[in-house]
């Protein structure tokens, strides 16, 4: 509640928070607001611009697809694979993380060296290597990316519990009798929510952004599906015949994370200060 | 009858030097409160730490501790977790960071209820209600939705009082329940504390540097210095006819305030031993101004005074 009027008295993040329920809006409802479809080919518009002919508000690809259509599809998928690897990363990262924290000693030892050694593990080879053996595949890209982003999370969390572990009100919860899970998941893993819900929010931009990154190199998503990473990797082949192919999914791509970031630092603001007028 | 906590030659030890409790040994009968008094550093409330299992990692325990004739030293937190919060509470010295922050004042009565006595969530909010009216808490039903830190530091210690009282505990472990708070409301925890015993014939060791507030509660008294026990009896022979130096000095530094002459608190001088001092004689001679040689030498034993049940271990008790 509190900490919801607090980030209202930020207008930076207020405004980010609006562009990204917009965004989203539109990316949800993508496929209802234009006539056009991401995959049919328009033969009399080819590598149109920007304009009104044909419905093609941001002019269509050398195929003669609808490139307003095919960037609300990118965006849809950017932020699914952000969105579905950061859940991913945040329930493996809590679970693990409060776990070695609790348990502390030799199993806290033995986990983190664990989470050290698959940090060391070259990102790009590892997705690379997956692709390989298992094809690709957007569920594939979640579950790789997720895969790789609950180490961080881990360490923060386990950081977290340390810390928390040692506060009087987990001896009393000791001292009534409760299981070590009960405490682990009702009285540790809450009181260090503020934290990981803003490295979250910091986690989907550059989950968002290593996509696109994957995507244009060949690895990510495949025709003819697009993310804002494919869209921009056709659009760069174009960029002087036809800048717009590249304009406007990287504008959406720069918006999109320059919001998610500024709303992670203003969350960060608006939930420390809550911990600081608990305490 | 058995006795209903029963400590027997206990010590705890961290890291093989330090020896924060020594041999100690004492017995809490049905519905008795027993105080506890000593210095910081004396081993009290690492003695209740040890009965509830929450001793560190590092801490090595001899002797026993036996709850209703069931050992409870160093038992696994399983077996712990049957009694522990049900048949035997702890109320911690801090009510402002006792209670977890986040959760609502009602999920933590009622979750102490949901746990050990296997109510449903609506069952258990009600017993919760009833704690709350029962610790003279006004508005009972608004502060079950409320958070730990919308309630002021009395009102908390309350709570924490009812959260241990929920599952009619036969002994209740307070360390130093007044501590924390200020002097108005630290009269009031002690008659709530006080009413609570009435009710219910609960057993309650009562752990407090402060011999004034253990007084107005407890039947017996123990008294702890540098981890042993040098003086035990009931109340009032403690009161009247302390015979352990350190019990009467102790006594001394009671302020009176009957005698409107402003004069200097007693104080007692030097330091208390360091837990981490091998022992030779007695660990109170270096304070004490009736010590001898033989005090510096030999270790004076705990042993039966005149009185009933009056125990001191002193070569030169006061003579009474």
């Amino acid at each position: 509640m509190s900490a919801a009027w607090r980030l209202r008295a930020q207008p930076a993040a207020l405004c980010a928070l609006i562009v990204i329920a917009v965004l989203l809006t539109l990316a949800m409802a993508g496929p209802w607001l234009t006539a056009n479809d991401a995959e049919s080919l328009d033969w009399a518009h080819v590598a149109a611009e920007p304009g009104w002919a044909g419905g093609h508000w941001f002019g269509t690809d050398r195929l003669g697809r609808d490139l307003f259509a095919r960037t609300l599809e990118g965006m849809r998928m950017s932020l699914a694979v952000g969105l579905a690897a950061s859940a991913i990363s945040l329930v493996v990262g809590i679970a693990y993380g409060a776990l070695a924290g609790y348990a502390g000693g030799r199993t806290d030892h033995l986990m983190m060296r664990f989470i050290e050694v698959l940090s060391g593990l070259p990102l790009i080879f590892f997705v690379i290597f997956l692709t390989v053996v298992f094809g690709h595949g957007q569920y594939l890209l979640f579950l790789a990316i997720g895969a790789v982003g609950w180490l961080t999370m881990a360490r923060i969390v386990r950081g977290q519990t340390l810390s928390i572990r040692e506060r009087e009100f987990i001896e009393a919860a000791v001292a009534s009798g409760a299981s070590s899970a009960r405490i682990i998941f009702k009285h540790v893993v809450p009181n260090l929510l503020g934290p990981v819900i803003v490295y979250a929010t910091l986690t989907v931009p550059q989950i968002i952004l290593f996509e696109s990154f994957l995507s244009f190199l060949g690895l990510g998503v495949q025709e003819p599906h697009a993310s804002l990473g494919t869209l921009i990797a056709e659009g760069a082949g174009e960029m002087q015949a036809a800048p717009w192919m590249l304009l406007v999914p990287g504008g959406v791509l720069a918006a999109l994370l320059l919001c998610l970031n500024v709303l992670g630092d203003g969350l960060r603001d608006a939930l420390d200060v809550r911990e600081e007028r608990k305490a | 009858m058995t006795p209903t906590l029963a400590v027997d030659a206990l010590s705890v030890h961290f890291g093989g030097r330090v020896a924060a409790v020594r041999e100690a040994s004492f017995q809490v009968q049905a519905a008795e409160c027993l105080g506890i008094v000593g210095e910081s550093g004396s081993g009290k409330t690492q003695v209740c730490l040890a009965a509830m299992g929450l001793l560190g990692a590092g801490a090595r325990t001899g002797g026993s501790i036996r709850f209703e004739g069931e050992e409870i030293l160093d038992r696994p937190a399983a077996t712990l977790n049957r009694i522990r919060g049900s048949k035997l509470t702890m109320v911690f010295q801090d009510p402002m960071t006792s209670l977890t922050p986040h959760l609502r004042i009602g999920t933590q009565l009622a979750e102490v209820l949901v746990c050990h006595a296997g109510m449903s969530w609506r069952e258990a909010e009600a017993g919760a209600l009833r704690i709350l009216d029962r610790m003279h808490i006004p508005e009972p039903q608004r502060r079950l939705r409320q958070y730990p830190h919308e309630l002021s530091g009395g009102m908390r210690q309350r709570v924490m009082i009812g959260m241990s009282l929920l599952c009619e505990p036969s002994l209740l472990i307070a360390d130093e329940p007044t501590t924390a708070l200020d002097v108005t409301v630290q009269a009031r925890i002690i008659d709530l504390l006080r009413n609570v015993r009435q009710d219910t014939r609960m057993g309650v060791v009562l752990i407090s540097h402060d011999i004034a507030v253990v007084a107005s509660l407890a039947d017996r008294i123990l008294v702890m210095y540098g981890g042993r026990v040098v003086e035990a009896g009931t109340t009032r022979t403690i009161l009247d006819l302390a015979l352990h130096p350190y019990t009467a000095a102790l006594l001394r530094c009671v302020p009176d305030l009957r005698h409107a002459r402003v004069e200097r608190m007693p104080t007692l001088a030097g330091q208390a031993p360091s837990p981490a001092s091998e022992e030779l004689g007695c660990a109170f001679a270096p304070r004490c101004p009736r010590a001898s040689e033989r005090c510096r030498s030999e270790r004076p034993l705990l042993s039966e005074q005149s009185a009933a049940s009056h125990q001191v271990a002193c070569h030169h008790p006061q003579s009474s």
